[in-house]
C-alpha cells in the first residue's frame, strides 16, 4: 500500500516532486488508511457490537440429556413418563422441540378422538387398555395441585364394528384375541343389533362386535458383516422466523414428529445407503391427509350412539347433546388426496361418505354438514402400525411414531414403553419388540386386520 | 437444601421476569380473592420449599389412598362366603344398607357397627343396595357387580361415582330395575349415555346432577334412549325458560319444539 502510493507519487511526471508534500493534501492518504484499519479491527472482534451480556433466555439450553423432536401427544407422553420414571428426582433433562406452538397442523388436535380395544395385534390391545386406564385416572397422573380437576370429556359409549360376510371370520378371530388380552367385547348378530340400535340398517352386516370401554393397569403379553454405527451429537434447534439456531448437545434423540418423522429421520441420515441394506432402509412414515366432517341431523341416532365403523371403512360418532355427529372415511390408495395443504374436499363427502352413511343409518339421508377439517396421519406405509424403539445403526435415535391414525389412543402407553426403553435399556411392562425398526429391513410385517 | 434453592428461585424469577419467549405464564400467580388464606399460604410455602411441597403431596396422596382402601376387594370373604355376602359386607362397611331377598334392610348403626347375621345367607341373593353417600369408586364396583340379581341400586350423593363407573354397570343389565343417581357431582350426560345397556330399567332418578350441562334436554334424550323406563329428574322445562341474557350465553341449547 505504501509502496504503490510512493510509486504513484514518484511516477507522476511533471507533477511528481518525490516525497515532498503538496500544498493542500498529503499523498500518504491517512484518512483512508485509518478507516480501513478500523474496519479490519471490527471484523476481528466477535458480534460486532461489544455486548457480552446479551439475553439468551428465549433460546433452548445448550445441553440436554434427551431431545424429543415433536411436541404432539406422543412426544409429550414420552417426556412425561421420562420424568415420572427417572430414579433420582431431577436426574434427566428433557427438551421437547415443537415447531408450531399453535398446533395448527398437528395430528393430535385434529383427530376424531376415538379410543378402542378392538385390534388384532395383542400388543395394540394392551396399549389401548393401559391408555384407557391412564385417561380414567388422569387426575392422579396429571392434576396440578391447586387447579380444578381435569375433565377430558370422555364419552364411554364404546365402539361398534360391523363386518360383512367376508370379514366375519376375521372379526371372530380378532374378538378371541381381544378377550384373551382382557378387553370386554361382545359379538352381536344382525337381529340383536337391530334390537339394540333400531336406527341401524343391518343389510350386508353379518356380524358386529361391540366393545365396552375396558381398562387394565398392567401391560403384559403372554412371549455378523461390518456396519457403520453413528451417533447424534448435537441437535440444531432453529428459532422460529429467524436464522438463529442453538446447537443442543444431547445424549438421546426421540423422533416423535408424527407425520413428518420420515423427514426428521432423513436429517439423521437414516435411509442413505444402497437400497436393500440396513443403511438404506428408510423410515416408511409419510404424510397422509384425512378429512373429518361435522354434520347435524335432527332425527339421527340417540344418546346411546357408540363409535360406529362400517365394513366399507366409513365411521361416525355422536358429539354432545345437540344431534351433531363427527365422521369420515379413509380413502383408498388411488384416491389419496394431496397432502401438501390442509384444504378440505367437500365433494369427497358427497360422493364417498354420505352414500355409505345413508345406507347404514337411514336417518342420515337428511343431514347438513356444519363444518369440516383435515388432518394428517403419520401413515406407516409398511404395515400401518407404530415404530417404537432405537434404530439399529444410529445408536441414539429412538422412534415413537408411525401409528397411522391410532397414535392418540396409544400415546400414554407408548410413552411409558419408550421411557422404559430409554431409562432401562429394555421394555419392562410391555414387550414391543415386534414394533422395532428392524422389521422394515427384515420384512416382518405386523399387520393389523382392520384399520380405519 | 431448601434455603439456597429458594433464593435461586427468587433470583431466577426476577431475571426472567422481563422476558417473554417460550415460557408460559408463571405458575405462581397472585391468589384470587376467594381462596382461603391458609390455602394460599401453603401454596406460597410449597412453591418456595421442597419439603413443604413433598408434605403437601403426601397429604393429598393419603386422601386418595384412604378412598382406595375403602374400595379394596374382600377376596377372602368372597371365597369363603360367596359373592352375595362379600358384596353386602362391602356396602355395610362403607356405611350403606343392604336388603337380601325376602329379608329386611340391614343398616349399620350410628357408630358404623352392624351385626354379622347375614354371613349365614350365602345362597340368598341381594336385591337392593342403598349406597347413598358412600365413597364407592370404579374399583369398588367390582364387589357390586358380583351381585347378579340386584334389582335396585341407589347411588345418591356418592362423591366418587363418575361416568366411568356408569360405563361399568352393564353386567347388571338383566336384573337392575331401579337406579338412582341423584346428586352425584361427577356424573355428566356422557355417562348417562352408557345406561342404554340397562334394558330392564324401570325407574331412573337423574335429578340434581350439577355436572350435566343441559338437564332438561338430557332428560328428554335419556327418555328417548330408554323407552320403558320412568325417568325422574330435571324438570323438562328447566332448559326452556331462558331469559334473553342467558339465551345469548348458551347458543348450544335447542329452540323449544
Amino acid at each position: 500500500m505504501l509502496r504503490s502510493a510512493l510509486l504513484l507519487g514518484l511516477g507522476r511526471g511533471p507533477l511528481g516532486r518525490g516525497l515532498s508534500t503538496h500544498r493542500g493534501g498529503s499523498t500518504l492518504d491517512w484518512e483512508r488508511k485509518v478507516s480501513e484499519i478500523k474496519k479490519k479491527i471490527q471484523s476481528i472482534l466477535p458480534g460486532g457490537a461489544w455486548d457480552p451480556l446479551y439475553n439468551t433466555s428465549y433460546l433452548p439450553p445448550e445441553h440436554a440429556d434427551v431431545v424429543i423432536v415433536g411436541g404432539g401427544v406422543l412426544g409429550l407422553s414420552v417426556a412425561y413418563w421420562l420424568k415420572k420414571l427417572e430414579k433420582p428426582r431431577g436426574a434427566i433433562r428433557v427438551l421437547v422441540v415443537e415447531r408450531d406452538h399453535t398446533y395448527s397442523r398437528a395430528s393430535t388436535v385434529l383427530s376424531v378422538g376415538g379410543i378402542r380395544q378392538q385390534f388384532s395385534v395383542p400388543e395394540n390391545v394392551q396399549l389401548s387398555l393401559f391408555s384407557v386406564d391412564f385417561l380414567r385416572n388422569i387426575n392422579e397422573y396429571l392434576a396440578v395441585v391447586d387447579d380444578p380437576p381435569l375433565d377430558i370429556q370422555f364419552n364411554p359409549s364404546g365402539y361398534l364394528l360391523l363386518a360383512s360376510e367376508k370379514g366375519a371370520a376375521i372379526m371372530e378371530n380378532n374378538v378371541k384375541v381381544q378377550r384373551q388380552e382382557g378387553a370386554k367385547v361382545c359379538l352381536m348378530s344382525p337381529e340383536q343389533l337391530r334390537n339394540k340400535f333400531p336406527w341401524i340398517n343391518t343389510e350386508g352386516v353379518a356380524l358386529a362386535s361391540y366393545g365396552f370401554v375396558s381398562s387394565s393397569h398392567h401391560m403384559e403379553t403372554m412371549s455378523g458383516e461390518e456396519v457403520n454405527l453413528k451417533r447424534i451429537h448435537e441437535v440444531h434447534v432453529k428459532i422460529d422466523q429467524s436464522l438463529e439456531y442453538q446447537p443442543v448437545e444431547c445424549a438421546i434423540v426421540i423422533n416423535a414428529a408424527g407425520a413428518w418423522s420420515g423427514q426428521v429421520a432423513e436429517l439423521a441420515g437414516i435411509g442413505k445407503g444402497p437400497p436393500g441394506t440396513l443403511q438404506g432402509t428408510k423410515l416408511p412414515v409419510e404424510l397422509r391427509k384425512r378429512y373429518v366432517y361435522l354434520w347435524h341431523c335432527p332425527q339421527g341416532p340417540g344418546l346411546e350412539t357408540p363409535f360406529v365403523i362400517d365394513p366399507s371403512g366409513t365411521y361416525f360418532r355422536r358429539e354432545g347433546l345437540g344431534q351433531n355427529y363427527l365422521g369420515g372415511c379413509s380413502p383408498t390408495e388411488e384416491e389419496e388426496p394431496d397432502p401438501g395443504n390442509l384444504e378440505v374436499d367437500h365433494d369427497f363427502f358427497q360422493d364417498k361418505v354420505w352414500p355409505t352413511l345413508a345406507q347404514r343409518v337411514p336417518a342420515f339421508e337428511s343431514l347438513k354438514v356444519r363444518s369440516a377439517w383435515a388432518g394428517y396421519y403419520d401413515y406407516n406405509t409398511f404395515d400401518q402400525n407404530g415404530v417404537v424403539g432405537p434404530h439399529p445403526l444410529v445408536l441414539n435415535m429412538y422412534f415413537a411414531t408411525g401409528f397411522s391414525g391410532h397414535g392418540l389412543q396409544q400415546a400414554p402407553a407408548v410413552g411409558r414403553a419408550v421411557a422404559e426403553m430409554v431409562l432401562e435399556g429394555h421394555f419392562k411392562t410391555i414387550n414391543l419388540s415386534s414394533f422395532l425398526f428392524s422389521r422394515f429391513y427384515l420384512g416382518e410385517k405386523v399387520q393389523e386386520r382392520n384399520i380405519i | 437444601m431448601a434455603a439456597p434453592r429458594a433464593s435461586l428461585h427468587l433470583v431466577a424469577r426476577v431475571w426472567n421476569g422481563g422476558t417473554r419467549g417460550i415460557r408460559g405464564p408463571s405458575r405462581v400467580l397472585a391468589p384470587e380473592g376467594n381462596q382461603k388464606e391458609g390455602r394460599s399460604l401453603l401454596r406460597f410455602l410449597a412453591d418456595r420449599f421442597h419439603d413443604v411441597e413433598v408434605l403437601r403431596d403426601y397429604l393429598l396422596r393419603k386422601q386418595v389412598m384412604k378412598v382406595n382402601q375403602k374400595n379394596r376387594p374382600f377376596i377372602y370373604i368372597k371365597q369363603r362366603y360367596g359373592p352375595y355376602v362379600a358384596g353386602a359386607y362391602f356396602i355395610l362397611k362403607q356405611g350403606g344398607a343392604v336388603r337380601f331377598q325376602g329379608k329386611e334392610w340391614i343398616r349399620p348403626n350410628q357408630r358404623g357397627h352392624f351385626s354379622l347375621d347375614f354371613l349365614k345367607l350365602q345362597a340368598v341373593p341381594v336385591e337392593a343396595v342403598d349406597a347413598s353417600g358412600c365413597a364407592i369408586n370404579y374399583q369398588g364396583l367390582d364387589s357390586l357387580l358380583a351381585l347378579k340379581e340386584l334389582q335396585s341400586l341407589w347411588l345418591q350423593h356418592c362423591p366418587h361415582v363418575d361416568d366411568w363407573c356408569l360405563s361399568r354397570l352393564h353386567p347388571l343389565a338383566s336384573s337392575l330395575q331401579e337406579l338412582s343417581l341423584a346428586g352425584c357431582p361427577r356424573i355428566s350426560e356422557r355417562g348417562l349415555a352408557c345406561l342404554h345397556h340397562l334394558w330392564n330399567l324401570r325407574r331412573l332418578d337423574i335429578s340434581d346432577l350439577p355436572a350435566v350441562s343441559n338437564p332438561g334436554l338430557t332428560r328428554i334424550l335419556v327418555e328417548e334412549m330408554l323407552p320403558n323406563c320412568e325417568v325422574l329428574g330435571a324438570d323438562w322445562a328447566q332448559g326452556l325458560k331462558l331469559g334473553p341474557e342467558e339465551q345469548s350465553r348458551d347458543p348450544a341449547s335447542p329452540m323449544p319444539a
